[in-house]
């Protein structure tokens, strides 16, 4: 069992807060691909397509055959930890301050012998162990030795908490907790520990389900927010923003039409107002604090959640204005993803199929379920994990894009 | 001495008060809600363009953006189907001088207070005729609620339950009255509507959008400060933006009082 972090200590308010500080980030333009794959949580290496040997580090040519006809594919994670060393010096200023750290040799079953961060509780060498691909704080792949056994509070290991966002302990703001998917994010992230919830509700006077019901979590607390108002996100911000780690940005607004089924440009106006612009009033608002926390401890500002579509990837044109304002917000997160990194903040982009809510009525099942999305997200803050696609039908349809964009734009289409 | 001279001598020697009867315009005050697969008219937004800053160094302003029928607001014939054909009818057509009446004040405050859904009746303005005279032609008929102190509050302001919004407002045959047998100006209310919250229950559904405006007749809408006024004697200035072909307009409403 690993020992679990408390939360109850609080800041110590003359101390400053220490600048953010990012691990190595330089990588070849072959290494991002193990940070591809670590984006989606896939432990990937290349594999030569002649010979058959996994390489690691990534490289140009197979290290056995000298073929450069190399893959990324999926690998079986198990290995043995050979060596375990401890490291209590350092010249580089992002492991200086997160002395001492641990480090390990480990024989990967696939073949190659890798360096990897080695979690506290892994036993010492030689011992079985699991290895992971993480991003760290610099938005980069590294490779992670994990216990063989999931342990309770394993989640909470001082290393391990720097490669992932954990909503444990933490303070979060959700936009709009009057949606489906809002409810069930709230419940979820209560359960997964969060300290502290808040959640915004537009227009007050609307009372739609659920929500009284929210309020009486203890972690919540309501609070007035309307993306399409610059002077309440602003204020909202100036009230709390020095003080939310997690930001998941869910308020969307949906309307079923392509061109032809509506007039006018009204509704589609309106979608991009919440699911673009909305974006955007929070990132200018909110991102400026959230940036200045991004060491402040082991409850650090750490994530910015975007709930996108995976309509994003290719327009599904009877939800064609809607798919368009998801795209806008997808190329504006990517802005806002190399604008948080330099503080260590991971930007996580979520691209459900359709929602099982009001707006997909009419679409035939499957459909994500509110809660399904809920607990996706979150297990991806947990493994630091930064494009998600939850469910069935957006793993489907992110395969058959990365396969053929084209092909996919028409299968949308007919 | 010419009217007018006599006007601005008594205005200015605070003989005639100038009453404010508009709500002001922000991002919080409520708007109108259709039920969502509709076209929604936008709530007021404002977005600074520079304040003195490296966008503009040395001036401040905005930009904002509202439907037509934000905040306080005139409604013009056009806006209802009743009314879509008339001549004169819209922002831009209706003639100015028409947007200037005397006022008769109808205070339900009372009413309002016991029931939400309070509706105005031909009997209820034959009451207050015989106590302050009959409304003349070209009045601007206003019906104080007080509804406006729930200005700061949307939700008491909106006063939605799951069946919709409950606003006092006229009912039918009294829209009828005002109408064809006292000839208004146009209907006032405090509340979002003219009409009743309830009031796409009636028969017709709106009927206050219905007959006045398909009588060629106005709409004032989000008043404030009709416990300022005196039950008649007040002069109502309701001037709309001049909005080619425009249904209503924000605006700022005022009423002139004289002094005792």
């Amino acid at each position: 069992m690993s020992e679990s972090i408390s939360g109850s200590k609080r800041k110590n308010p003359i101390l400053r807060t220490r600048l953010p500080t990012l691990p190595p980030a330089a990588r070849s333009r072959v290494a991002l691909g193990l940070t591809a794959a670590a984006a989606l949580g896939r432990f990937e290496l290349q594999q030569c397509r002649d010979c058959g040997m996994v390489q690691y580090p990534p490289r140009e040519a197979c290290q056995k055959c000298l073929s450069v006809r190399l893959s990324w594919t999926r690998q079986d994670d198990k290995g043995e930890l050979l060596a375990a060393t401890v490291l209590h010096h350092s010249n580089d200023l992002f492991f200086r301050e997160r002395l001492p750290w641990r480090l390990g040799l480990v024989k990967l079953a696939c073949g190659p012998t890798v360096v990897a961060h080695l979690h506290s509780a892994a036993p010492p060498a030689p011992a079985k162990l699991r290895v992971a691909v993480r991003l760290d704080r610099a938005g980069q792949a590294v490779l992670v030795g994990l216990p063989d056994k999931e342990n309770v509070n394993m989640a909470d290991d001082r290393q391990l908490r720097e490669f992932t966002c954990d909503p444990k302990h933490r303070k979060v703001l959700v936009t709009d907790g009057k949606s489906a998917v809002g409810q069930a994010l709230v419940k979820a992230l209560a359960a997964a520990g969060a300290e502290l919830i808040w959640v915004g509700h537009a227009e007050p006077w609307k009372r739609l389900p659920g929500f009284d019901e929210l309020q009486k979590l203890p972690q919540v607390t309501a609070v007035p927010l309307d993306v399409t108002d610059s002077k309440n996100v602003r204020e909202v911000a100036a009230e709390i923003g020095a003080k939310v780690d997690i930001l998941v940005s869910n308020a969307e607004l949906h309307r079923t039409h392509g061109i032809a089924a509506r007039q006018g440009v009204e509704a589609a106006r309106a979608e991009m107002d919440v699911n673009y612009f909305g974006l955007l009033r929070l990132a200018q608002e909110f991102g400026p604090a959230m940036r200045a926390r991004g060491a402040d401890g082991l409850a650090s500002a750490v994530a910015w959640v975007n709930l996108l579509s995976i309509y994003a990837l290719a327009n599904f044109p009877p939800h064609g204005t809607f798919s368009a304002s998801k795209a806008a917000a997808q190329s504006l997160a990517q802005c806002l993803r190399a604008e948080m990194r330099p503080a260590g903040v991971r930007v996580v982009n979520v691209f459900p199929g359709p929602i099982d809510d009001e707006w997909n009525q009419l679409l035939p099942p499957p459909k994500l379920a509110p809660a399904s999305l809920a607990a996706a997200i979150v297990k991806a803050l947990r493994e630091g994990v930064e494009d998600l696609y939850p469910g069935d039908v957006a793993q489907e349809w992110l395969e058959r894009w990365r396969d053929n964009p084209k092909a996919l734009e028409r299968e949308l289409s007919s | 001495m010419s009217a007018l001279a006599g006007f601005t001598r008594a205005l200015s020697a605070g003989k005639i008060r100038v009453v404010d009867l508009t709500q002001t315009l922000s991002p919080e005050f409520p708007h109108i809600s259709l039920p969502p697969e509709m076209g929604q008219a936008w709530p007021f937004r404002i977005e600074e363009v520079s304040r003195y800053d490296e966008r503009g160094p040395a001036w401040y302003w905005n930009n904002f953006s509202c439907g037509e029928h934000t905040g306080t607001h005139f409604d013009a014939p056009i806006h209802w189907i009743s009314g879509k054909d008339l001549p004169q009818n819209a922002t831009d057509s209706i003639p100015p001088e028409r947007f200037i009446g005397p006022a008769s004040v109808l205070n339900c405050s009372e009413e309002a207070q016991k029931d939400a859904d309070f509706l105005l009746s031909v009997d209820w303005i034959r009451g207050w005729e015989k106590k302050h005279g009959r409304i003349p032609p070209r009045a601007w008929v206003l019906m104080r609620t007080d509804w406006s102190r729930r200005g700061h509050d949307p939700v008491a302001y909106q006063n939605y339950d799951d069946t919709g919004q409950h606003t006092p407002g006229p009912d039918v045959d009294a829209v009828k009255f005002l109408v064809a047998e006292r000839d208004i100006l146009g209907f006032g209310t405090e509340s979002i509507g003219t009409d009743a919250g309830q009031a796409q229950h009636l028969r017709p559904p709106y009927p206050c959008h219905y007959f006045m405006h398909g009588a060629g007749r106005y709409g004032l809408q989000c008043l404030a400060n009709l416990d300022l006024l005196p039950p008649t004697g007040a002069v109502v200035i309701a001037a709309p933006l001049k909005i080619r072909n425009g249904s209503g307009s924000p605006l700022r409403a005022i009423a002139l009082v004289e002094t005792a």
